[in-house]
């Protein structure tokens, strides 16, 4: 059992505090957190959370296939507009 | 030539390496396969009989997952990457690096061949 296993997934508390009690009222509200490291555990699916990318809050809506990702990697923190003067894609 | 999960092997070479021509079959692999079936690891694929072909051919089928398989699940999960919308399925859509690589320079693996930049400017000394 590697140590990581051992110590489990990292979400942190006050934002676990918060799905938890969201999960359980039923009702709908967008969640800030700045806590990126956070793992996504099951009790996060359905909900919106607002990740923090340095700037400004990216409304995430958590689905299925996402657990087990931490929720900054739905934030991406750079935007590349693309090169001068190359006129084509180059999408966030 | 021998068929080996909708391959062909080459019969001149021997079991572990003959078997690495199959998608998803490594040295390893090929080593436990030609070990499980109880193949003598030097003899090349031309003097296996057909019972030992067969018996290969069975474990391939059981164990491994290989060729169209293998390569759809790999296809699988980077669609799942990229249908969320993580970071790394960002990476695979726009074609860079997914693992914190630098891309100043290199990364051609990922970026493909270099497309000059006509009319760049050099840089002045």
């Amino acid at each position: 059992m590697s140590r990581s296993l051992r110590k489990g997934p990292f979400i942190h508390y006050k934002l676990e505090k918060k799905v938890l009690a969201m999960a359980a009222s039923s009702k709908k509200s967008v969640i800030k957190t700045w806590s990126r490291a956070s793992m996504v555990s099951p009790e996060f699916v359905g909900q919106t959370i607002a990740v923090h990318n340095g700037n400004k809050f990216i409304p995430v809506y958590i689905t299925e296939n996402m657990v087990g990702h931490k929720l900054g990697e739905f934030a991406p923190t750079r935007i590349f507009r693309g090169h001068a003067g190359k006129k084509d894609k180059a999408k966030k | 030539m021998a068929r080996i999960a909708g391959v062909d092997i080459p019969r001149n070479k021997i079991g572990e390496i003959s078997l690495t021509y199959i998608f998803g079959i490594g040295r390893s692999t090929g080593r436990e396969i030609v070990k499980e079936a109880g193949i003598d690891p030097q003899l090349k694929v031309e003097d296996w009989d057909d019972q030992q072909l067969t018996t290969v051919r069975n474990l391939i089928n059981e164990k491994y997952k290989v060729e169209g398989g293998l390569r759809s699940e790999v296809q699988m999960n980077i669609k799942r990457l990229m249908d969320i919308g993580c970071y790394r399925g960002i990476r695979h859509r726009i074609g860079l690096p997914l693992r914190g690589q630098k891309t100043k320079n290199n990364a051609r693996t990922r970026k493909g061949k270099k497309k000059t930049v006509a009319n760049k400017k050099k840089a002045t000394k």
